[in-house]
């Protein structure tokens, strides 16, 4: 069954695993999944229950898309890339192919392209970089120049830098303990970057410290941050406002709003990200 | 074809269907998936005088067949909710049941005082957050008096007390039907802090963990009681699960975390209650309401 969603452009299907396969330390998770290809756009995320049927778990989980094919033997299908730190991507990442998963996607507001074919850099740390390959290829195809930053605590933490390598035009790398590339984080790495480049946007996914860095960073060299916040979601679609972060609205105040409908793609400049994880005293009710 | 009539009468409310959503569960964001107007009532988020910013993240903690919840009411303020949410229900030809909290007898009868004169409202549901009967009276009486009498008021009642003794406090002072019930009070800790794992400490627990318990109260309230109506809400998530609250004496059900896990289960829920019906050769929904207090034939239980 296939349930349409106007308004957002996602549906609810039941799909199934295609396969799992170990990527270092992360899991890639290949989903049938018909319909949400022709409504992927990159930074956008899918919801899928996990456990099965009688399962105990009441709360799906939201991953981030890495790479959708509309077509082939199998149908529309989703990747996507996550690392098992909980009893229910633990499951999935044991799933036999052939299990059924309830997918709904794609959820989110996407990554605002460029009108104009500026250059790109693209930041990612870890697994969180996944969803930056597919926004690196509709980047090229408006014949942006694109640089991708990848970084990660050590070497095994790094995704797609292979790949990066073959997407785009300059590819940097950095890990903590500079078993690969500069020693250090992408955030340390990203003024040279930056400055080298004359970048005008830049793209981020990782968690809040670096997020923070990249905005920051990329106000100082006049670049406009658009940074991919990864939140724990309940739901996906907007009902448990679990997702809640504090952003500063066109009006200048402080909103709780939800990262599942008004992101995952917020601008960096709009994020008060030193009050991530609480409610500011002067924040005021989300929409 | 299923043919049994899930047309019900809750307190001289009018519903198509004895399914509907719980507060805080249902609303817009189901629209893609649900068919809204199908059901018999979104009830919506609980709203109260002024806009709240809600409970420090994290708010949401799964547990063994249960959800626990703390969202602190997020909301946008009567005014904002009147303004921005309240017109598009009317535009999707929804009924809406709103849902009301306050923190003191005053600002619920303000609440009731603005709500008298806006339009689109089918009923007025009061959270009431502690589960003493005294107090129950009293926010009703404040609620009842400012309403007009056409619209229906339900109480939402808090477990942990004397379920029965809310209820008849609530009808004693106006409420047309009783909500059983909200959340359970619960907690979790984490493994690696040792501290409770939702930002404001405690929660409510909700979900399949808590349908058994839920199913009590309805049962409880329905034999003291059989002349009020009840809604039961607590872990539905079948057609068998809606049709288990009726039997037990619910003249209608809400669904809520359900929604969380499967946006389009109200829909899902209503199709299997009709088929849970017609297996049974019920003509209606009205006709399974308290089934199970009944004595069967030659029975002397």
């Amino acid at each position: 069954m296939t349930t349409a969603a106007p308004e957002t452009g996602a549906v609810q299907v039941v799909g199934e695993v295609l396969s799992v396969k170990r990527s270092g330390r992360y899991h890639h998770l290949t989903l049938v999944a018909p319909g949400v290809p022709e409504r992927f756009r990159p930074g956008t995320f899918v919801a899928v229950t996990v456990g099965g049927a009688m399962a105990e778990t009441t709360l799906r989980r939201a991953l981030p898309v890495h790479r959708v094919r509309a077509t082939g033997a199998y149908g529309g299908t989703v990747e996507c890339v996550f690392e098992a730190t909980d009893a229910g991507t633990r499951w999935l990442a044991a799933a036999a192919p052939g299990t059924p998963v309830d997918v709904v996607g794609p959820l989110g507001r996407p990554f605002a392209l460029p009108k104009e074919p500026v250059t790109c850099v693209l930041v990612g740390h870890g697994c969180a970089s996944a969803p930056l390959f597919s926004l690196a290829e509709r980047l090229r195809e408006r014949d942006c120049p694109v640089h991708m930053l990848l970084g990660a605590e050590t070497e095994a933490g790094l995704f797609g830098a292979l790949e990066a390598r073959r997407a785009t035009r300059g590819v940097t790398v950095a890990t903590a303990d500079g078993s690969v590339g500069l020693r250090g984080g992408v955030v340390d790495a990203l003024p040279d970057l930056l400055t080298r480049t004359g970048a005008d946007v830049v793209y981020a996914a990782g968690p809040a410290d670096v997020l923070h860095g990249v905005a920051l960073a990329a106000e100082t060299h006049g670049a406009w941050s658009q940074t991919a916040v990864d939140v724990p979601h309940g739901c996906g679609t907007g009902l448990c406002l679990t997702c809640v972060l504090p952003v500063v609205g066109e009006d200048g105040g402080t909103r709780m709003v939800r990262a599942c409908t008004e992101g995952p793609v917020f601008r960096g400049d709009r994020v008060r990200w030193r009050d991530l994880g609480g409610v500011p005293a002067d924040a005021r009710g989300a929409s | 074809m299923s043919g049994a009539d899930l047309a019900t009468d809750l307190a001289g409310m009018h519903l198509t269907s004895p399914v509907l959503t719980a507060a805080g569960c249902g609303g817009r964001e189901l629209a893609p998936f649900t068919d809204l107007a199908a059901l018999g009532a979104v009830v919506t988020r609980t709203v109260t005088l002024d806009a709240q910013a809600g409970s420090p993240p994290p708010r949401v903690a799964e547990t063994p067949s249960g959800l626990l919840h703390a969202t602190g009411a997020q909301n946008p303020g009567l005014q904002g909710f009147l303004a921005t949410e309240l017109p598009w229900y009317g535009q999707q030809g929804v009924r809406v049941v709103v849902s009301i909290s306050a923190g003191s007898l005053a600002e619920y009868g303000e609440l009731a005082r603005r709500l008298a004169t806006a339009s689109g409202i089918g009923a007025v549901e009061v959270h009431l957050a502690v589960p003493d009967a005294y107090q129950t009276g009293k926010v009703l009486n404040v609620v009842r008096r400012d309403l007009p009498r056409g619209t229906t008021v339900l109480a939402k009642l808090a477990p942990g007390g004397d379920v029965v003794d809310q209820a008849r406090a609530a009808v004693d002072n106006g409420a047309d039907a009783v909500v059983l019930c909200q959340g359970f009070p619960a907690m979790v800790l984490d493994p690696v802090t040792l501290r409770p794992v939702l930002g404001a400490g405690g929660g409510l627990l909700s979900g399949p963990a808590v349908h058994a318990l839920a199913l009590r109260c309805v049962w409880d309230v329905h034999a003291a009681l059989p002349d009020v109506p009840v809604v039961g809400v607590g872990g539905i998530r079948s057609g068998f699960d809606a049709l288990a609250m009726l039997l037990a004496g619910a003249t209608a059900v809400q669904l809520g975390s359900v929604l969380l896990r499967d946006p389009s289960a109200a829909t899902r829920i209503r199709h299997e209650l009709l088929d849970e019906l017609d297996r049974r050769d019920l003509d209606s929904a009205a006709d399974a309401v308290g089934l199970a207090h009944q004595q069967p034939e030659g029975s002397s239980r």
